[in-house]
């Protein structure tokens, strides 16, 4: 098993069985969510602090939701509240948080890499809950589950990512984890949104949303943000919205079936209509948000079980 | 105890001079600071120290033309002392210090204080660059005639790229009156900004902002063109890229007055080095793709780079314990210059010669200054080397301050012995 193991730092190099056995016991954390059971002896005395230097409420939320049902003290540190707007580094706090005798420590960071650098010092496992530009696991992991409970299978599925791929650590995560399984994967967007070599990640890129989601399983819609608009990739919101956001007209190029998935928060007359976004028959993006809850649980048993602090 | 002006005989090395194509087993005698004579079985003076150094490469002490020096103002990463005791243990006794401290080495009192402070060290000349702009802050041309006069050997913004091409301008022409040539950072600031890692796979995988290879060519194509059109003289530090060395190749075979070095980095590490977010490994330029770094090592032996520098740039912890893009590019180079170098040779790519060559008479020609040969009556300034001798790069083991070396771990052969600064022995290993 790789080093990095007790931690989840990223999906790539992850293998399937490895990716299948957090979608399983997610699975029937689904089962156990829905019975309006919990599960609260699990991580009782296991300390889980939300370490987040970036605001997020769904995320930070889901995974508070998560550490509650399975038992654990769970602490909320935002970067607005903490010292680290007073020059404490990220070292400085992974040693605070060493002697907080912290268990689980779910992080997120604008800085690509922070999590790894912060899963060299703590003691506790470290889950990376989105960092820079680079993964978000957890979100490629409840997205996989999402889309298997409703096709019943990730192999063979075609799976178009579209927008801001440049800028998108959920579509990193999500690349890695659905070629691992077996999905063809597309990326859909502005070629200045689309990163450097992404051919190299067994993708393949299209530039029109007719030719990437032609006979698409999913439709992936990633959220643009504002300040990429205007000054940067983008010339306008109107420009982006006529060629890359997602109607009807441009939903009727993938299968009929197809569901649209967003990680959100949604722009809604941005990347997404609005019309399409709450349409219960095309749209998984409440259902995410419930997978989200259950991959986090099963993340956290998962993790709390490996590890040096296991064994006390 | 003077024991410094003793005779010293250094007896059955191979004595190696670039600049003349010396190269036998020879003995070399020191007296007085300089080089008395060397030659085939000299006779051992009464009272002088003779150090066997059968097996040992004796070359003239190396001429590092750039490295960054922590003073004046970073001296948190590096104070002269300590940078001199690292070239010493690196063989390294001329080294030519980048202008963009703080102040930066902008004003002649500057460039004279920094000559000065390195003769306090006894053991390293310290050759000043003067900066191109004021401040290096690219906007004005900073006093070039004075700093010139002042003993400043060449001119660059250091680590910043003279980004505007009527800046360049004017530089490469001014300079031209006093004989002066321009180095330049290549790399295209904007196309650069805000980038961490070359653009590519790997920095696509791990979520890095990119700089295209291609902003270091651009750069280099434009100021080609711009030292044909004022008859300047530029040189391109550090090159990195195998665009970079073919459109300099180009130039030189059109008669321009282009120059290049490049960094051990360059032609020993590539972009995976980065690993997983290893910040000692960030620099600038950023590590290449590996056809890329096979390139620069095959411009090495083609003659097309004239000369190979440590481009050292001493950090401190908490420069480097950041996240990647947040981390402060620049890796420690004195220590390591000699025997990363000396890999080339072993692998067969470069005869011994031309690699001393690079590191000695060619940096000291580019910088128009008497050092880096073997010759009598020259200074004794001289390093002696098992070429073959075996060690480990360990971050946190090497002299000096600055420990933040992108060969963390790199097993390398060739250990320096011995290093004498005007025939006075500054660095001594544990044997001979």
């Amino acid at each position: 098993m790789p080093a990095s193991s007790r931690h989840l730092l990223k999906i790539e190099g992850l293998t399937p069985p490895e990716i299948g056995q957090y979608l399983d016991l997610a699975e029937s954390y689904v089962l156990l969510n829905r019975s309006g059971k919990t599960q609260r002896d699990l991580l009782r005395g296991r300390t889980l602090i939300n370490l987040f230097f970036e605001d997020s409420t769904r995320t930070r939320t889901s995974f508070e939701l998560a550490g509650k049902r399975l038992g654990a003290d769970v602490i909320n540190m935002s970067v607005s509240n903490s010292s680290v707007n007073k020059g404490e580094t990220l070292l400085d706090t992974a040693a605070t948080l060493n002697a907080m005798h912290c268990d689980l420590l779910v992080v997120r960071h604008a800085q690509s890499g922070a999590p790894n650098l912060l899963a060299q010092k703590v003691d506790a496992a470290v889950i990376n809950a989105g960092d820079g530009t680079h993964e978000h696991p957890t979100q490629a992991l409840l997205d996989a589950l999402t889309i298997r409970r409703r096709k019943g299978r990730l192999a063979g599925l075609v799976v178009a990512i579209c927008g801001d791929i440049l800028h998108s650590r959920v579509a990193r995560s999500n690349i890695h984890l659905l070629t691992t399984l077996g999905s063809e994967v597309r990326l859909v967007g502005p070629p200045t949104l689309i990163p450097a070599e992404a051919a190299s990640l067994g993708v393949s890129v299209h530039h029109s949303m007719e030719q990437g989601l032609a006979g698409a399983d999913i439709v992936m819609m990633l959220r643009l943000q504002r300040e990429r608009m205007a000054s940067g990739p983008v010339p306008s919101a109107r420009e982006y919205f006529r060629f890359y956001g997602l109607d009807r007209g441009k939903l009727a190029y993938a299968r009929p079936d197809a569901l649209v998935m967003h990680p959100g928060p949604m722009n809604r007359g941005v990347e997404i209509d609005s019309d399409i976004a709450d349409d219960p028959e095309r749209s998984v993006i409440r259902e995410q948000v419930e997978m989200g809850v259950a991959v986090r649980m099963a993340v956290l048993d998962l993790l709390s079980r490996r590890g040096p602090r296991n064994a006390r | 105890m003077r024991a410094d002006l003793r005779d010293t005989l250094i007896r059955g090395a191979r004595v190696i001079d670039p600049a003349s194509g010396f190269d036998q087993v020879a003995d070399l005698l020191i007296r007085d600071g300089r080089i008395a004579d060397f030659g085939a079985s000299l006779g051992k003076p009464d009272d002088a120290l003779v150090i066997d150094a059968a097996d040992a490469v004796l070359c003239p002490g190396l001429v590092d033309m750039r490295a960054a020096l922590g003073e004046p103002g970073y001296e948190y990463r590096e104070t002269i002392a300590s940078a001199a005791e690292a070239a010493a243990f690196g063989g390294i006794t001329t080294l030519a210090a980048l202008p963009d401290s703080a102040p930066a080495i902008d004003d002649p009192a500057l460039a004279r204080l920094l000559r000065a402070r390195g003769e306090e060290t006894a053991s390293l000349t310290i050759l000043p660059y003067g900066a191109v702009t004021r401040g290096c802050a690219g906007q004005e041309l900073a006093e070039l005639g004075l700093l010139r006069e002042a003993g400043a050997v060449a001119f660059t913004d250091g680590t910043h790229a003279v980004g505007s091409a009527r800046m360049m301008r004017l530089a490469l022409s001014y300079a031209r009156g006093f004989g002066a040539r321009i180095v330049q950072h290549p790399e295209d600031p904007e196309l650069a900004q805000g980038g961490a890692a070359t653009e590519g796979e790997l920095a696509t995988r791990l979520g890095l902002p990119g700089i295209p290879a291609a902003a270091e060519a651009m750069l280099i194509a434009r100021d080609i063109r711009l030292a044909a059109l004022t008859g300047g003289a530029v040189h391109f530090a550090h090159v990195s890229t195998a665009e970079a060395v073919a459109l300099i190749r180009r130039a030189k075979e059109d008669g321009l007055a282009v120059t290049c070095d490049t960094a051990p980095p360059y032609f020993d590490l590539n972009e995976t080095a980065i690993g997983e977010y290893r910040t000692y490994a960030k620099l600038s330029p950023p590590l290449r793709a590996e056809a890329d770094r096979l390139a620069i090592a095959a411009a090495l032996a083609d003659g097309t780079i004239d000369a190979v520098a440590s481009d050292h740039q001493p950090r401190d912890a908490d420069d480097k314990r950041l996240p990647f893009a947040q981390a402060t590019p620049g890796g420690a180079g004195l220590a390591t210059l000699l025997a990363v170098s000396l890999v080339q040779v072993h692998n067969g790519a470069l005869p011994m010669i031309r690699a001393l060559e690079l590191l000695t008479a060619a940096p000291a020609a580019l910088l128009g200054v008497e050092a880096g040969r073997i010759a009598r009556g020259a200074p004794a300034d001289l390093c002696l080397f098992a070429p073959e001798r075996a060690w480990k790069v360990a971050a946190g083991t090497l002299p000096g301050k600055a420990q933040n070396t992108p060969f963390d771990g790199r097993a390398l052969e060739g250990v320096v012995l011995g290093t004498w600064k005007a025939g006075r022995r500054v660095h001594a290993s544990a044997t001979p």
